[in-house]
C-alpha cells in the first residue's frame, strides 16, 4: 500500500484502509463501511485536512477521465481525480487556461474544489470554486446529487471549500478562460521594504497576475524586502511546454534534520534577493515556471527532514498602515524560528462561494517553518492571536494545529457548514477543530 | 511534431480497453488522432473511457461489449471493429486477470479459469487477427504479457504459465508473419501502480500506468519484438532466468 501522508508530513497519520475509486458509474457502498472515510487526491494539502487517522481513505487517483470539452465556449467536464496538469496539457494548445491555478499543477480537480484554492489572479478571478459550474456529489447514503449555485445550492456552497467532508466529488464542470498563447509577459520588480510592496500592489488592477516573494529574515529598514512579480497571458513562439513532464530534479530521501535553519535560510534568501540585479526586468516566459515554481524540484518537502514542516498561511483584512501584517512580520523575524521565503499577495473582493472558503479581502501571507516541536507551535499560535484580533483567517488546507476557538472565529459560518457534513465522512482536521 | 509521420486516422482495436494500462496506451493513440474500437465486459466503463479518448483528440471511438472467454463472440467483434473503422492497423490485446495463486492451488476450476482468460482466449483472438493481417499483408499485433512469464515461481506460477505459454505462441506467430510484413510485439510490464495492485506495498520497482502506456505506444511505433517495461526488467529477468534450477527451486519467490 502507498503511504498516505500530507505534503508537510506533519502530523503523521495511520489509515486502516484505502478504497480506490475507479469508476464514477459504480459508486462503492459507503454506508456499509464501519469506519469514517475521507477522499484523498494527490495529497498536496500541507497539514491534516487530507488525513483521516484511524479511518479509511477513498483514493481518487484512478478517477482521472475527461468527460467533455467544448473548445467553442471553454466548458470542461472531468472526473474529480484529473490533475490540473492534465487539463492544461489538453487545453493550452487550444487557447484555453484554467481560471485559477495554485503554486503546483499536481493537484486534483476534487482537491481544488474541496479547498477552494486561489492563485495569483485572486484580485480579478476570485477562487477556483467561483468557476465551477456544477459538480456531482456522492453521499454515503448512495445519493448522487448534481450541485450548482442553482441546484442543491446549499450543498454546493458547503462542498466548495468543504475539505472533502460533504461527500465524494465524482466529477465537475469548470469554465475556462481564453488565452492568446502559452507565454506570460512577466515583470519582476525588486522592493526594499513592506511599504514599497504596498505601493506596488496598488497596480494590481492593471495585471491579471500579481504576487511577491518576501525575505522574512530581513530586519529593521529591510523588513519585508522582496521581489514583486506581475504578468499577463501572452503568445509563446513555438510549441507550448508540456505540463505533464515531471521535474528533472527530485529530492530522493529525507534530508538530515536541521538542514534548513536560520543560517541556510538567510543565505538562500539573500541569494534569491540579490539574483535580481536590476531593479526592474521584463521578460517573456513559458507559463509553467511562472505558475508552478513549487514543481521545479519534485518532493522538495523532504528537504525539511523526517520531522516535516508547517506552512502558515493567513489573511488579514486591510487596516490603516497594515498594522496586523507588520505585527506578523515582526514576530516572525524575532522568533528564532527559520521562516522560508514567504509569498505575499493582496486578495481582491470577489466573493468566495464556499461556506468554509479561506480567501477574503485583505493581505495574505504564506510561509514555511521547519517543524521543531513546541517552539514552532507556540510561534504559530502567537501569530493566530494577531490574525484573530485583526479579524482574519488561517487556511485549513495548510493547517495542522489551529485551535477549535480560532477555527470558529476564522470561519463564522462553520455551524451552517457542519449541517452538510456527511455522517460517514471525517478527517483528522475536522475532529481536531470540533473538539470542545 | 511537424516532422513526424502523419499518425492520425490509424485504426486501433483494443481488447480489454478498461484496464489502466490499456487506457493509458489508448490515450497516446487518441492524442495523435487515431480511430479506436474498444472492447470490455462493462458497457458503462467502456463509455467512460471512450468519452475520455474523444476529448483527448481521437478521430473516432466506438465500443463493444466482449467477454473474452466467450470465444464464439470473437469473430463478430473483430469484424465489427474492421467494419466500423474501415479496416484495422493495430490490435492491442490487453485483457487479463491476476488470479489468486492460493485459490488456484486448491481448485482445478480456478486454475483452468485463469488459463482460459489469460491464455486460451488470447490464443483464439490471435488466431483470427493473425489470419486477417496475414492476408492483408499489413498490421501490428501488440500483446501484453508479463515478466511473470519468464520463470515459474511458487507465488504466481499459474499466471506465469499462462503468460509464458503466450510468449511461446507469440514467438512462433512473429516468425510466421514476418514474411507478410506483420509485426508481433510482446510487451512485458513489471509491477504497475494500478487499481489492481492498490493493496500491494509499493516500492521503487513500481511504474505508473502512464509511463507504461507511453512505452507501449513507443514499442508499437518502433516495431520492436519483445519489450520490457520499464527497461530495467530485462537485466533483472536475465539474472532470474540464468539461475540454475538446483538453486532456484530452493528460493522463496
Amino acid at each position: 500500500m502507498r503511504t498516505y501522508q500530507s505534503w508537510g508530513r506533519y502530523p503523521r497519520a495511520s489509515h486502516t484502509g484505502v478504497l480506490p475509486i475507479v469508476w464514477r458509474t459504480e459508486p462503492p457502498p459507503l454506508d456499509r463501511l464501519d469506519r469514517s472515510i475521507l477522499p484523498f487526491g494527490l495529497g498536496r494539502s500541507y497539514g491534516d485536512s487530507c488525513l483521516n487517522d484511524g479511518g479509511l481513505l477513498l483514493d481518487t487517483k484512478a478517477l482521472d477521465r475527461l468527460i467533455a470539452f467544448d473548445a467553442g465556449n471553454g466548458l470542461l467536464r472531468c472526473e474529480a481525480g484529473v490533475t490540473l496538469a492534465a487539463i492544461l496539457a489538453l487545453t493550452v494548445p487550444k487557447g484555453w487556461f484554467l481560471p485559477v491555478v495554485p503554486g503546483t499543477r499536481w493537484v486534483s480537480v476534487g482537491g481544488a474544489i474541496a479547498n477552494d484554492i486561489h492563485g495569483k489572479n485572486h484580485h480579478r478571478a476570485g477562487t477556483f470554486g467561483a468557476h465551477v459550474v456544477r459538480l456531482e456529489l456522492l453521499r454515503s447514503s448512495g445519493d448522487r446529487l448534481v450541485c450548482s449555485p442553482e441546484e442543491n445550492a446549499e450543498l454546493f456552497h458547503a462542498t466548495v471549500g468543504g475539505l472533502g467532508l460533504t461527500g465524494l466529488i465524482l466529477w465537475a464542470e469548470i469554465r475556462l478562460n481564453r488565452i492568446p498563447g502559452a507565454g506570460i509577459a512577466l515583470e519582476r520588480i525588486r522592493f526594499g521594504s513592506l511599504d514599497e510592496f504596498f505601493t506596488l500592489t496598488e497596480s494590481d488592477q492593471q495585471y491579471e497576475y500579481t504576487v511577491a516573494w518576501v525575505d522574512c529574515l530581513a530586519r529593521g529598514r529591510r523588513l519585508g524586502r522582496g521581489i514583486f512579480m506581475r504578468g499577463d497571458h501572452a503568445g509563446w513562439p513555438g510549441a507550448p511546454p508540456s505540463p505533464l513532464v515531471e521535474a528533472r530534479l527530485r529530492v530522493p530521501c529525507d534530508a538530515p534534520a536541521g538542514l534548513i535553519n536560520r543560517a541556510t535560510m538567510r543565505a538562500f534568501n539573500e541569494l534569491y534577493y540579490r539574483r535580481q540585479v536590476r531593479g526592474r526586468t521584463r521578460s517573456l516566459v513559458p507559463y509553467t515556471p511562472f505558475f508552478f515554481p513549487l514543481d521545479t524540484v519534485a518532493d522538495w518537502s523532504r528537504l525539511y527532514g523526517a520531522a516535516g514542516f508547517l506552512q502558515y498561511q493567513c489573511v488579514v483584512p486591510e487596516q490603516p498602515g497594515s498594522a496586523g501584517m507588520r505585527e506578523i512580520f515582526e514576530r516572525m523575524t524575532r522568533s528564532g524560528e527559520a521562516p522560508s521565503l514567504a509569498v505575499l499577495k493582496r486578495f481582491g473582493d470577489v466573493p468566495s462561494p464556499g461556506l468554509l472558503s479561506f480567501p477574503r479581502p485583505g493581505l495574505t501571507l504564506a510561509v514555511d517553518f521547519a517543524f521543531r516541536g513546541q517552539r514552532t507551535l507556540a510561534l504559530l499560535e502567537d501569530l493566530d492571536r494577531v490574525v484573530r484580533d485583526a479579524g482574519g483567517a488561517v487556511y485549513p488546507a495548510k493547517d495542522a494545529r489551529m485551535s477549535p476557538e480560532s477555527f470558529r472565529r476564522f470561519f463564522p459560518q462553520w455551524e451552517r457548514f457542519a449541517v452538510h457534513v456527511d455522517p460517514k465522512f471525517s478527517s483528522s482536521f475536522w475532529r481536531r477543530v470540533q473538539r470542545s | 511534431m511537424s516532422s513526424a509521420p502523419d499518425r492520425s486516422g490509424r485504426r486501433v482495436l483494443v481488447i480489454g480497453a478498461t484496464s489502466a494500462i490499456a487506457t493509458e496506451t489508448a490515450r497516446v493513440f487518441a492524442a495523435y488522432g487515431a480511430r479506436l474500437f474498444l472492447t470490455g465486459r462493462h458497457p458503462d466503463r467502456l463509455e467512460a473511457v471512450a468519452a475520455d479518448l474523444r476529448v483527448r483528440g481521437a478521430m473516432q471511438v466506438e465500443t463493444a461489449r466482449l467477454d473474452v472467454t466467450d470465444i464464439g463472440g470473437h469473430a463478430g467483434v473483430i469484424d465489427a471493429a474492421a467494419a466500423g473503422m474501415g479496416g484495422l492497423d493495430v490490435v492491442l490485446i490487453a485483457h487479463g486477470t491476476l488470479p489468486d495463486q492460493r485459490r488456484c492451488e486448491e481448485s482445478v476450476a480456478e486454475s483452468l479459469a485463469a488459463m482460459q482468460v489469460n491464455f486460451t482466449a488470447t490464443v483464439a483472438l490471435l488466431t483470427l487477427v493473425a489470419n486477417r493481417f496475414e492476408s492483408a499483408r499489413h498490421g501490428c499485433i501488440a500483446v501484453i504479457g508479463s515478466v511473470a512469464g519468464d520463470r515459474g515461481r511458487q507465488s504466481n506460477y499459474v499466471y506465469g504459465a499462462a503468460k509464458g505459454g503466450l510468449e511461446r505462441f507469440l514467438e512462433g506467430l512473429r516468425n510466421r508473419l514476418f514474411r507478410s510484413g506483420v509485426d508481433v510485439i510482446t510487451i512485458k510490464p513489471g509491477f504497475v501502480d494500478t487499481p489492481m495492485t492498490a493493496q500491494v506495498p509499493k516500492n521503487a520497482l513500481f511504474a505508473s500506468p502512464r509511463r507504461v502506456g507511453r512505452a507501449i505506444y513507443r514499442a508499437i511505433e518502433s516495431r520492436r519484438s519483445v519489450v520490457y517495461i520499464p527497461w530495467f526488467w530485462r537485466p533483472i529477468m536475465c539474472l532470474v532466468t540464468a539461475l540454475p534450477e538446483s538453486i532456484f527451486r530452493r528460493l522463496r519467490l
